[in-house]
């Protein structure tokens, strides 16, 4: 017995803790990639702000297009709704409202966490405690997300936060996945390519925190193609597309007349068995990334119809 | 702290702590004596320590303003409030005869009205009360009782003696943060229920649920039980999270909420579940646009019909306030003789009734020493405190009095009891203050050990309110004859 709209506040609540962790992360190791490319290659922070389609948002605000306007639009601005601060304050206003359905020292750990980024954001945001600050944040998430692992009943509650988490988590890989591709696709025919090719694509595994489990589950070296099956077909890398679209088929199952979204899951699935291997026909790659993400957007409409509508008309189809 | 507690003086006053003389009272003397040894440095670090905790616990009331709600941050004086366990029960017996009392009383009003036949209370207060529902007549709630939940305002006067200011029968708050501050206080100063017999208060949320799950309608083990809340803007919103959270049941809203053949659903992903007992925190007026306030999108349309017909259980039923009426206070001595054929075991405040022409002429000859209340306000709003008022506001109070006597009580300046409150780093100055027991009953009758404390933290206040500057306290009900630890 789990109430529709508490439902839709927790999978909100693994939609935006996932949130801010990517995108602390994704931040935090940008600087690095900047520091390890050529010169020749001119990359920049704006790279960012079109890997999370957020172009237009950014630039009603902002007229220069520099690492501190992005960062701040990424980390503190809160009329950013995708900003960490804006995520953070969702997520904590989510579990607020859902106290009555999960651990306890959720509340108190989100609480620590909205008031140590309150009181750091100034700091954090420039570039000399900007790592630790970012670091400080992604622990944060990690120790929520360990707690839940270690405490939840895995029960209706426990479902609806793995269909965000891994939506969310499917979502963001297409992106960075993404993200690397135009980094490729900017880079000019010359000595340097294929050292600076190597460097992006170890970017875009560091970004998801893929690079050791990389390393240890493909046993080859950084390679377009391979990054690309790891990424999109691994089972086991707990942010391959796959692996995600395994653990949100489970979950659905594991909740009232699954059918509608586990049938729209597994067509994702079934699609990825077509996907493009060639990185460099940036193309047709990015294509197939774009569409990606309309389907898991569509998933989350589905989600919500399905299981957060509080139309009674609805309501009374499915139970009978 | 040694001389801090050296330099206080408790003053006129009733003070929980320390006698006149300046010696710590028996119950208090553990607490007391560790405080003393504790240095400036080592209180200011504690007193820190709690207010950290409480933003971790997220621990907040909300304040409404003209620019909206703020979340202010719960209020808190880590020096404990110390009653003896011999006086407590003594408390606790007399809070529960009053609410069976009540109860009964209630449960008369809405049917053959015996009390105002035998000529105890006059007709017209009731016909004048704006708690008594119509809608209510000749419903019977199970076990006679309609309010569950009731928090009793308790204040004491000079001679230590405690008095009831107030029954709260509508939707009282404040239990969360007794429990709060005693998981505070444990966090902070740890090493004080080493040296103390305290009573737990942590029974609370389990007996409010057996007396919420025994009202269910419907014969199963486990009912459906469901706190409904107006939702998030709520000054009470936490509380109202807190407790489903504790008893382990469903936190609704009106939306969440439907009602069909008379019987109330809940919107879950399954699709409907039935409701069985609804612990409402929602005002009577708000709860069913069917019947009362049409334009209330707090509440659920047919509400009324579905509780009228015996299909779910609301706690407090609505009517229940018709004995919260500050008028039918001041007859609550003579409901407990009427009903019990007992003397009550805790005294009234000594109460003017306005519509009295007699005594109407005393309450406007003496405004500056009296507190005027309206009837049927709470939360401390709409009052007169006498001594501390302008001529204007005299006058003001004086008009309303006149226009509508039935509507106003008054009461002599009580002098509230004291107890030492740490002000600014390590100041001990004493701080009027009350204490709000919660009291259930469904089939039985329970009594929380102690209650919440509230504090005025001005100097001289008497206005304990969260929402006007109140603070709170632990309350510690200690047992002295116990064998020590």
């Amino acid at each position: 017995m789990m109430l529709s709209k508490v439902a839709e506040r927790v999978y909100w609540t693994a939609r935006y803790l996932e949130r801010v962790e990517s995108t602390a992360r994704l931040v935090s190791i940008y600087d690095q990639l900047l520091f390890d490319l050529p010169r020749s290659v001119q990359l920049s922070w704006y790279n960012l702000i079109t890997i999370n389609s957020l172009q237009t948002d950014f630039d009603e605000r902002y007229k220069v297009r520099d690492e501190r306007n992005v960062v701040k639009f990424l980390i503190g601005d809160e009329s950013n709704i995708s900003s960490v601060v804006s995520s953070l304050k969702a997520a904590r206003e989510n579990i607020r409202t859902t106290r009555d359905v999960i651990p306890q020292e959720t509340w108190e750990f989100i609480n620590e966490l909205s008031l140590f980024v309150q009181d750091n954001l100034k700091q954090g945001i420039n570039r000399s405690k900007r790592y630790e600050f970012l670091g400080e944040i992604i622990k944060s998430c990690q120790q929520i997300l360990g707690m839940l692992y270690g405490n939840m009943p895995h029960d209706e509650v426990w479902s609806f936060l793995r269909l965000g988490r891994n939506l969310e988590r499917a979502d963001m890989t297409t992106r960075i996945l993404d993200a690397g591709v135009s980094v490729i696709a900017q880079m000019q025919e010359d000595d340097s390519v294929y050292n600076s090719r190597q460097i992006a694509l170890g970017n875009v595994l560091r970004s998801l925190n893929a690079d050791q489990a990389y390393r240890r589950l493909m046993r080859l070296s950084v390679n377009g193609p391979a990054v690309v099956e790891f990424l999109l077909g691994h089972k086991a890398f707990p942010r391959s597309i796959t692996h995600c679209l395994n653990s949100m088929i489970h979950a659905a199952e594991q909740l009232p007349n699954p059918k509608p979204v586990r049938d729209h899951l597994l067509g994702i699935h079934k699609g990825l068995e077509t996907k493009p291997t060639e990185v460099d026909e940036t193309e047709v790659f990015s294509d197939f990334l774009n569409n990606l993400q309309i389907q898991f957007a569509e998933a989350n409409n589905l989600i919500a119809q399905h299981w957060f509508s509080t139309d009674v008309e609805q309501i009374d189809y499915q139970a009978s | 702290m040694k001389d801090n507690w050296k330099d206080y003086k408790a003053g006129e006053h009733y003070d929980e702590l320390i006698t006149e003389k300046g010696g710590s009272r028996m119950p208090a003397r553990a607490v007391v004596s560790y405080l003393k040894s504790l240095s400036p440095q080592d209180v200011a670090a504690r007193k820190l320590a709690a207010e950290s905790a409480i933003k971790d616990m997220g621990v907040s009331f909300t304040v409404y303003t003209e620019e909206g709600n703020i979340d202010r941050v719960w209020p808190f004086d880590i020096i404990p409030r110390v009653i003896a366990k011999k006086q407590w029960d003594a408390a606790s017996r007399g809070l529960e005869q009053r609410l069976q009392a009540l109860n009964m009383f209630i449960d008369d009003l809405y049917h053959d009205q015996k009390i105002i036949k035998d000529g105890i209370i006059p007709e017209f207060v009731l016909k004048q009360s704006k708690n008594y529902l119509k809608e209510c007549e000749g419903v019977s709630p199970r076990f006679g009782v309609w309010a569950h939940i009731c928090g009793t305002d308790l204040v004491r006067d000079k001679d230590g003696q405690f008095y009831v200011l107030e029954d709260n029968l509508r939707v009282p708050s404040g239990v969360s943060y007794m429990l709060e501050n005693r998981s505070i206080m444990k966090r902070v100063l740890p090493e004080l229920f080493e040296k103390t017999d305290i009573a737990s208060v942590s029974a609370y949320p389990s007996k409010l649920y057996e007396t919420l799950a025994s009202l269910s309608p419907r014969r199963v083990n486990s009912p459906v039980v469901v706190v409904l809340t107006p939702g998030i803007y709520n000054s009470a919103y936490f509380e109202h999270a807190f407790l489903a959270q504790q008893m382990g049941a469903e936190l609704v809203e009106g939306n969440d909420l439907l009602v069909k053949d008379d019987c109330v659903f809940m919107k879950t992903i399954d699709g409907l579940t039935r409701v069985d007992v609804i612990y409402r925190r929602i005002d009577d007026e708000f709860l069913d646009p069917e019947v009362f306030n049409p334009k209330s999108v707090l509440g659920v349309r047919g509400l009324m019909r579905a509780w009228k017909a015996g299909n779910v259980a609301l706690a407090n039923a609505p009517g229940a306030g018709v004995a919260d009426d500050k008028v039918v206070y001041a007859y609550v001595p003579d409901v407990i003789r009427y009903y019990l054929d007992q003397e009550p075991l805790i005294p009234n405040v000594e109460t003017f009734l306005c519509y009295d022409d007699k005594q109407r002429e005393y309450v406007l000859a003496n405004l500056d020493k009296l507190v005027v209340k309206p009837a049927n306000e709470s939360g401390g709003y709409g009052m007169l405190i006498g001594p501390h008022s302008s001529k204007k506001e005299r006058q003001h109070f004086a008009e309303l009095i006149q226009k509508n006597p039935r509507n106003y009580i008054a009461q002599p300046t009580l002098s509230l009891s004291t107890a030492p409150t740490l002000i600014g780093q390590d100041s001990l100055e004493p701080r009027h203050l009350d204490l709000r027991p919660f009291i259930l009953q469904a089939k039985d009758t329970y009594v929380t050990t102690g209650g919440l404390t509230r504090v005025a933290m001005k100097k001289g206040s008497l206005v304990v309110n969260s929402s006007q500057g109140g603070g709170s306290k632990d309350t510690w009900i200690v047992d002295t004859e116990a064998k020590s630890k």
